[in-house]
């Protein structure tokens, strides 16, 4: 076989989120009044890159075979943060940037720990720091609100288009991918993550770093849900402990994941494409939009084409000759 | 070429798991530039020590020298970083990843602390090569490669990490004739190099074409060391058997059961690659043993029969009519009547947290439900009836299974099956891990209920178990049946030399039968 076909079957989950997604964005343009133009990529692009920047958070901890339900609350309690710091000058707007980020990277770090050291399983050690991280959120921001002094530029400045054209946020993204995603992707801790998942017996027997790669992608994923809190307060203005919005973030950053082709039992599976499941998910709820149907039926819509989405991918199943792996 | 100071050297080295006594004060020396082999039957100790040796359990006493001085291993990367290398059987290869990844998977080469994949993709291809797979594409996903092919990564990767101890435990077991002789070159040429080797292989021809010393395991110990065409096969054989009897067995019956049809028969069985062209049949009355080596097909002919694979080929007579068995509960129909006592009691056999009623009724639910609503009462009789048939001991049956000890478990999961009264019980390894007295009694019970014209199929690792306890021993070897014994024939010596598919030359060996109850 020539390289190309191995590296169109690896790519093949990325490949089918990114076709969903040109397929659904096609048809919202289409269908959209204002049509194809810069202002409708840019509010695509805008709500797109919230979820896309938390399921790229989810990607790094499914991998290992992990699942983290907290980063919707990292997300929101970066938020609320954010609202606080993100303000004044612009040596005061950087501080506040990186002490965000550092704070999503401390949740990653809390999760690491608890799940590395304390042989919890990631479901539970999640749902419970997560809920702590949302009870600090409202503890710092009971009332929905900013900073005095927000500094409203720097948050117009990313989340507007450059020259006109391109919406900053999606090359915000881009930037995120080629410093974060890529470089881990091609370590070896980052590599380990992928043995871990696949077969974490097998990745101990080879004698890969398997503590040390699980810790950094709870901490990069904390990372990135951070930086979608940030995302979260250009848009707004503001920060907002919201538990409906943190459990949405949460389970839809899920949606993404499996939608862009990545295994949830770990081993499988690109940040790309679970990008590209953040962008197909969100277009599957604008769609609906445009076509005015009442948006009732938008969770409706998006869980019959994920069911779809996964059905296709458990398709497999009907090859297993030894039905005892099926439990396995 | 030998030197003087052995490269690795074991000294006294015990392990126990649990009550069982793995390895006792056993001892090896290793030395460069020497294909060293391990021969010694199922449970002989050998695994544990290349385990030890490896750095993937600790031992619980004696001291391991490397260039003479003493090591200690945490973990498989730091016996790995003193240059011993073990080839598992497929155990450590990891299936999501690349070929190439596979095999650069310690050590990849690096550029801004990130990964060269191009010098990486030369390694790897320089590496397939050395091991004679230079067919095996470098960005194939290892879960798509057949097994054989793994074999090879597995040798490659190993050969990547400049090994000076290369230790191959069974390696060549899923490997063609051509393949084999591929990586005997291989192995030829590092030994040339002065790599130390150390082999184990049941295949005794391998072992006589490669091996410059061999050294013979029994029961935890180390118990010969010679060189290499020093003792026959026969001499061999002798020294691997040599074990008390210390398990006794009910007395079988003197006449055969004479019925014309069999309550199983199978014909051209198969399911490729593992199971090839198996044809037998099983009456009432009758306990056939299968034999043969771990890992030759025997578990897999169960779970064929149990309706458990896909795939299968051949036809499956109950009662001289063909049937179709498509899942275990088809299997256990009334028509079929089959009960498979499986083989790892703890994930197939019980459901440890729930409660000994629970678990002994759940095959018999249907049986003992009424319109969908379970008759309790005909549920706690039939469980006092199967508590008391099996002695098991336990406090009472709501307490948990796991409060049971090993061997009470096991009575449960066979007592979970005879409350169905299945004609036809097949056994996957019933005594591994359990104390001897549950031994005897579970020998005494398939004697009473092929008496009572159950067909039985009892796969056991343990040969005294197939000698003292079978009518008939079908050998398996590469998922064939390479011999069928009978009466008087199975012996431990006729076990072994078709085990290990060798023609034994000369006359019956010194040994006791097996005592009689």
């Amino acid at each position: 076989m020539k390289d190309w076909r191995f590296t169109l079957a690896e790519q093949r989950g990325t490949l089918t989120a990114l076709a969903i997604f040109i397929a659904m964005f096609t048809l919202y343009v289409a269908n959209h009044p204002a049509g194809f133009t810069a202002n409708v990529v840019q509010t695509v692009a805008n709500k797109g890159v919230l979820l896309a920047l938390v399921a790229m958070a989810q990607t790094l901890v499914v991998l290992t075979s992990g699942i983290d339900l907290s980063v919707g609350m990292i997300f929101i309690l970066s938020n609320c943060v954010a609202s606080y710091l993100v303000a004044g000058s612009a040596m005061a707007t950087t501080f506040g940037v990186v002490a965000v980020i550092a704070i999503g990277a401390l949740c990653g770090a809390i999760n690491a720990v608890i799940v590395i050291f304390g042989r919890l399983q990631p479901i539970v050690t999640t749902i419970a720091t997560g809920a702590v991280y949302f009870g600090i959120a409202l503890w710092i921001r009971p009332f929905p609100g900013a900073s005095d002094n927000f500094n409203s530029d720097f948050a117009d400045a990313l989340t507007g288009k450059l020259f006109d054209v391109v919406p900053t946020s999606v090359v915000a993204l881009i930037g995120v991918v080629v410093v974060i995603w890529l470089p881990f992707q091609r370590s070896v801790l980052g590599r380990t993550a992928y043995a871990v998942g696949s077969s974490e017996l097998a990745a101990y027997m080879s004698g890969m770093p398997i503590r040390r790669a699980k810790f950094v992608a709870y901490v990069l994923g904390g990372v990135l849900a951070a930086m979608g809190g940030l995302f979260l307060t250009f848009f707004t203005y503001s920060g907002e402990a919201s538990v409906a919005n943190g459990n949405t973030y949460t389970l839809y950053s899920i949606a993404a994941v499996v939608l862009g082709g990545v295994s949830l039992f770990g081993g499988r599976g690109s940040a790309v494409g679970a990008i590209f499941g953040a962008l197909a998910f969100r277009a599957i709820g604008d769609l609906l939009f445009v076509f005015d149907v009442d948006p009732l039926w938008q969770p409706l819509f998006q869980g019959v084409v994920l069911l779809l989405a996964v059905s296709i991918g458990s398709a497999r199943l009907f090859q297993v000759r030894n039905r005892l792996e099926l439990f396995t | 070429m030998e030197s003087q100071v052995p490269l690795l050297r074991m000294e006294g080295i015990s392990k126990r798991y649990g009550g069982v006594r793995a390895l006792e004060k056993a001892d090896l020396e290793v030395r460069t530039g020497r294909v060293h082999a391990i021969l010694g039957e199922n449970g002989a100790g050998k695994s544990t020590l290349i385990k030890i040796m490896s750095g993937v359990v600790a031992p619980d006493e004696g001291r391991m020298l490397l260039d003479g001085h003493q090591v200690n291993f945490q973990n498989p990367a730091a016996a790995n970083a003193a240059g011993i290398v073990c080839i598992f059987q497929e155990l450590s290869l990891i299936p999501d990843l690349s070929v190439a990844d596979n095999i650069i998977v310690s050590n990849p080469p690096g550029r801004f602390g990130l990964i060269d994949r191009k010098a990486q993709r030369r390694l790897a291809e320089a590496a397939l090569a050395r091991a004679g797979g230079e067919d095996i594409h470098p960005m194939a996903l290892v879960r798509d490669l057949p097994l054989s092919r793994r074999q090879i990564i597995e040798i490659a990767r190993a050969l990547s990490r400049s090994p000076r101890v290369l230790i191959l435990d069974e390696a060549t077991s899923a490997l063609a004739a051509a393949d084999v002789k591929r990586v005997f070159d291989v192995l030829k040429r590092l030994r040339a190099e002065g790599i130390a080797l150390l082999y184990i292989s049941h295949r005794m021809h391998e072992i006589a074409e490669l091996a410059d010393d061999c050294s013979v395991f029994r029961n935890g110990r180390r118990i010969a060391t010679y060189q290499a065409g020093s003792k026959t096969d026969n001499e061999v054989v002798e020294m691997m058997i040599g074990r008390e009897y210390s398990h006794v067995f009910p007395a079988k019956p003197t006449a055969p059961a004479a019925v014309a049809t069999p309550v199983l028969e199978v014909r051209r069985l198969s399911w490729a690659p593992r199971l090839n062209d198996i044809s037998f049949s099983v009456r009432a009355g009758e306990v056939v043993g299968l034999g043969g080596l771990d890992g030759q097909g025997q578990r897999e002919l169960l779970l064929a029969l149990f309706g458990v694979l896909r795939g299968i080929g051949g036809e499956i007579l109950i009662d001289g009519r063909p049937v179709s068995i498509a899942s275990p509960r088809a299997a256990k129909a009334t028509g079929i009547g089959m009960a498979l006592i499986p083989e790892d009691r703890k994930t197939e056999g019980l459901m440890l947290q729930m409660s000994v009623r629970d678990n002994l009724s759940f095959a018999t639910l249907s049986e003992l439900a009424r319109g969908g609503i379970i008759d309790r009462d005909a549920e706690r009789d039939a469980i006092d009836e199967m508590i008391r048939l099996l002695a098991i001991r336990t406090d009472g049956v709501s307490v948990p299974a796991t409060s049971l000890s090993g061997g009470n478990q096991q009575k449960l999961v066979i007592a979970k099956w005879l409350m169905r009264k299945p004609r036809i019980i097949l056994l996957n390894d019933p005594t591994r891990g359990i104390d001897v007295g549950t031994k005897q009694e579970i020998y005494q019970l398939l004697r009473t209920l092929a008496d009572s014209g159950a067909a039985i199929v009892l796969y056991s690792t343990d040969y005294d178990e197939l000698i003292g306890c079978c009518d008939r021993v079908l050998v398996l070897y590469d998922g064939t049946i390479r011999r069928t014994l009978s009466g008087a024939d199975i012996t431990e010596r006729a076990l072994i030399s078709s085990a290990l598919n060798i023609e034994m030359a000369g006359g019956e060996p010194e040994r006791h039968a097996p005592e009689r109850a």
